[in-house]
Parts: structure tokens; sequence; C-alpha cells
């Protein structure tokens, strides 16, 4: 019998590895980072089993360094990520994502009758909650919850 | 920011808000001052507010201002399908300052950042109305002689009512204690009343007029629409309940103004307009006052 072929995800030697995205999450996440216009080399892998989260996703980023700001900006779909950043192979940091005090972009604003749902702006939120996500919207001043939280 | 606009009565400090009013009572005594001889200012009013733009552009007029604009959206290039951005970046072109009303929440904000003049918000659906709560200040502390330590007494729709919020917000920053009377169905929103626990200032509720109004400095009554309520049945019980009239007023305060922002309908009955307590058509006024305090202030030239 053959032994079966086993494509090995190869460790990264310099980049960032960022654990606990919630599977249904994994696409906003590349989205938000943009990780879908960059030509480093990327590996990712979904619906792996997770005690904490059911089903996770997992992505590795070779050559790639997130400053604060840009990474926390996945904390409203992967609220419990967690990030390795690797050297020579090693993990020499860990970081956890936080919820920022100004959103950008990202979300919807969930008032029918805000500005943002009529004319091409970009939403800005103020976050005025951050254990239960609320957002205060910048223009109609309305707070959209985690309940009613939409991502773009 | 890269002109000074009013948008949100939260835009304005403490100090700011008394300095406006200081200067409106100044307008007050002498109303008639050509400070806008050289000014072009446009009233764009996406949506009719008979009320509203007439007290704008009677203040404009009596500094001397010259009017553009328009006073709904039918007669405007709205019509045609273009965007908010694109009238106030054209508009922005023929004028020095921009007196808005639209009924879009967050329309002035964005308007206020597109345009390089400043923007004047005259209400955003259900959103702001700063100029509103500023002539709502100037006759409570033209009336009462101060705005602190006063009882103050909101009344009708407290859910929707802006207004009401608007004026919540920014007699908060002064000891004021609040009462609240309203149906069920149109109580203060929670956020309200946690944000004057965060303040420690005292509020109550009611859910009808009682004996309680004599303790009342000012009472600011508002409309109960019918459109508000999901049941009608509900609406035809309580229409009449938060309803004022002159017997009512008896044994109250000396001090005691009865406040409204107007349109009203039934809410205060028109036997309370001979009491000298009623002040809603002085409240008018004062707006003129305030707004031309507002536009000389935001036009640096006061």
């Amino acid at each position: 019998m053959k032994e079966p072929k086993q494509l090995s995800v190869s460790a990264i030697e310099n980049g960032t590895v960022i654990d606990h995205i919630p599977a249904s999450a994994l696409f906003k996440v590349i989205q938000i980072l943009g990780l879908d216009k960059i030509s480093n080399q990327i590996t990712f892998g979904t619906n792996l089993e997770s005690k904490k989260l059911g089903q996770k996703a997992i992505i590795k980023l070779e050559g790639i360094f997130f400053e604060d700001d840009d990474i926390n900006r996945i904390a409203l779909v992967a609220p419990e990520a967690k990030l390795n950043i690797i050297r020579a192979y090693e993990v020499v940091d860990k970081n956890v994502v936080k919820v920022p005090d100004q959103i950008t972009g990202i979300a919807k604003c969930f008032n029918p009758k805000c500005i943002t749902n009529f004319e091409p702006v970009t939403t800005r939120f103020k976050v005025v909650s951050k254990k239960d996500v609320a957002l205060k919207c910048h223009y109609c001043e309305k707070i959209t919850d985690q309940e009613h939280l939409v991502i773009l | 920011m890269k002109n000074k606009s009013l948008v949100s009565i939260d835009d304005l400090s403490t100090d700011e808000m008394v300095s406006i009013l200081d200067l409106a009572e100044k307008f007050e005594k002498e109303p008639s001052q050509r400070l806008l001889e050289d000014s072009v200012i446009a009233t764009l009013f996406f949506e009719p507010s008979t009320r509203t733009r007439l007290s704008f552009e009677s203040a404009i007029s009596r500094l001397g201002g010259k009017i553009i604009g328009f006073t709904d959206a039918s007669s405007s290039s709205v019509t045609k399908g273009e965007s908010l951005n694109d009238t106030i970046r054209t508009v922005n072109n023929y004028c020095d300052l921009i007196v808005m009303r639209h009924p879009v929440e967050g329309s002035a904000r964005l308007a206020s950042e597109i345009a390089d003049v400043p923007v004047v918000n005259a209400g955003d659906g259900a959103n702001q109305h700063p100029t509103q709560t500023m002539l709502d200040l100037y006759s409570i502390r033209k009336t009462q002689k101060s705005l602190d330590n006063l009882n103050i007494f909101l009344v009708g729709d407290l859910k929707y009512g802006r207004t009401v919020h608007s004026l919540l917000m920014a007699m908060s920053r002064w000891n004021t204690t609040f009462n609240f009377i309203s149906p069920d169905e149109l109580k203060m929103p929670v956020e309200y009343k946690l944000y004057l626990d965060s303040l420690g200032l005292k509020y109550y509720e009611h859910s009808d007029f009682t004996d309680i109004i004599k303790e009342a400095d000012v009472i600011y009554m508002t409309r109960v629409q019918k459109e508000r309520f999901s049941d009608p049945i509900e609406y035809e019980k309580v229409k009449n309940v938060y309803v004022l009239r002159n017997h009512m007023l008896r044994d109250t305060k000396e001090n005691l103004k009865v406040l409204h922002p107007l349109p009203r309908v039934n809410e205060i009955h028109r036997d309370v307009d001979v009491n000298t307590k009623s002040y809603y058509f002085q409240q008018a006024l004062n707006g003129v006052y305030t707004r031309q305090a507002i536009l000389t202030r935001l036009l640096d030239l006061k």
C-alpha cells in the first residue's frame, strides 16, 4: 500500500502567523488585511478543529509584519485572534488583537437613515464599548451594537 | 478641521455655548447690525421647514446678508439625481456659509467635511438641530436668570423627540434636575438615563401630569404624534393625557415658563397662551437672536 501523499505546509522563516480566527471569518480577515492583493507567500487553513472556537482558521504570512493599528482592524471579526511573530523559524513574540478606539471603513452603520447608506462615504465609528462591541457613527451619531454589526 | 461648523450640540464646549448666549443677548438689544453686508449665505432646505427657514432668513436679513438657496428638494438639482457631495461642492463656490436642512441623518456632518465654508446644521433627520437647542438654552437662561440648579420637566414624546434629547445633553452640563412625563411607549431612551447616572444628575419618570409640576422651573412640551404608536388604541388612550391646560398652572412656581419647539397641535391648550407663564412665542423670537449670534461667530465677525 502506498503511503498517502502529504502536502506539508512548511514553517515560515520570517513573518506572522495569525491563529484562532473563527473559520467563518477567514475571508473577511483576508479582505480587511488586503491579503488578496499582495504577492508574498501566504498559506491558510480553515475548518481546523479548535476546542475554543469549534472550527478555526489560521493564516501564515511569509515576510509580513503588521503594525498594531493595521492588525487591530480584524478585531471586529476575529476578536480572539492571536499573532505569532516569527524570525528565523522561531516564535520571537506573541500578540493578541485589541479592538481599536476608532474604526474606519470595515463596518456598516445599521441606521437605514444614515447618510453613509445613501452616499458613497467611508464609514467612521468611535468605539464606545469594546467588550460587547458598540460603535457610534461619526455621521448619524447612532450606535451599532454587536448584534447589528455588519462587516462591509 | 478646515472650517468651523456647527453640526451637533456636542461640537460646542460649555464656554463656547455661554459665549454664544452672551452674544445673542447683544443682538436682542440691537438686532439690526449690518455685519453680513458683504456676505452671501446659502440656505439649502432639502426638506421643507418653514419655521426654521424663516427664522434663519430673518436673522440673515437683520444682519444685512444676501440669501441664496432652495426651500425644498423638488426645486433643486437633487431631483435630477445629484449627490449631496456634488451639491455641496457647487454651492460652496457661491457663498460664505451654508445653512442646511436635510432628511438624512449625518448629512450635515458629511457636508461640513466637503465644504470649505462653515456649515450650520438646521436639522438632519432625527439626529441633531443644534440651533434649536441653543435657542432653548437662551430662553431658559433669559427667563430663569441662570442655567444652574434648575428643575426641568420634559413632556410628551421623549423617545423620538430630537429636541428633548439635545436639550437634555446640553442642560446636563449644568446642575440640572430632570422630570420626564411621557406615555410608556415614548419614554426617555435608556442611554440618556445612563448618561445622567454617570454624571450623578437626578431624574424622575412619571406617566402623567400631577401636582409634581409645582416643582418645575421649566416645562418643555412636545407633540405626541399618532404615527409613533404601533397600536392606534394606545394613542387614543394617551392623546389627552399630555395636554397642558391653563388651570393646571395654578399654584406653580412664580418663575415657571412653558416652552415648546413649535409647531404645537393640541398639547398646549389655547387657554394657556394668555398666561404669563407661557413662553413659546417669545422662544421662537429668541431663535432669531441666537442664530444671529451663531452665524456671526462662525464667520469670525463677532
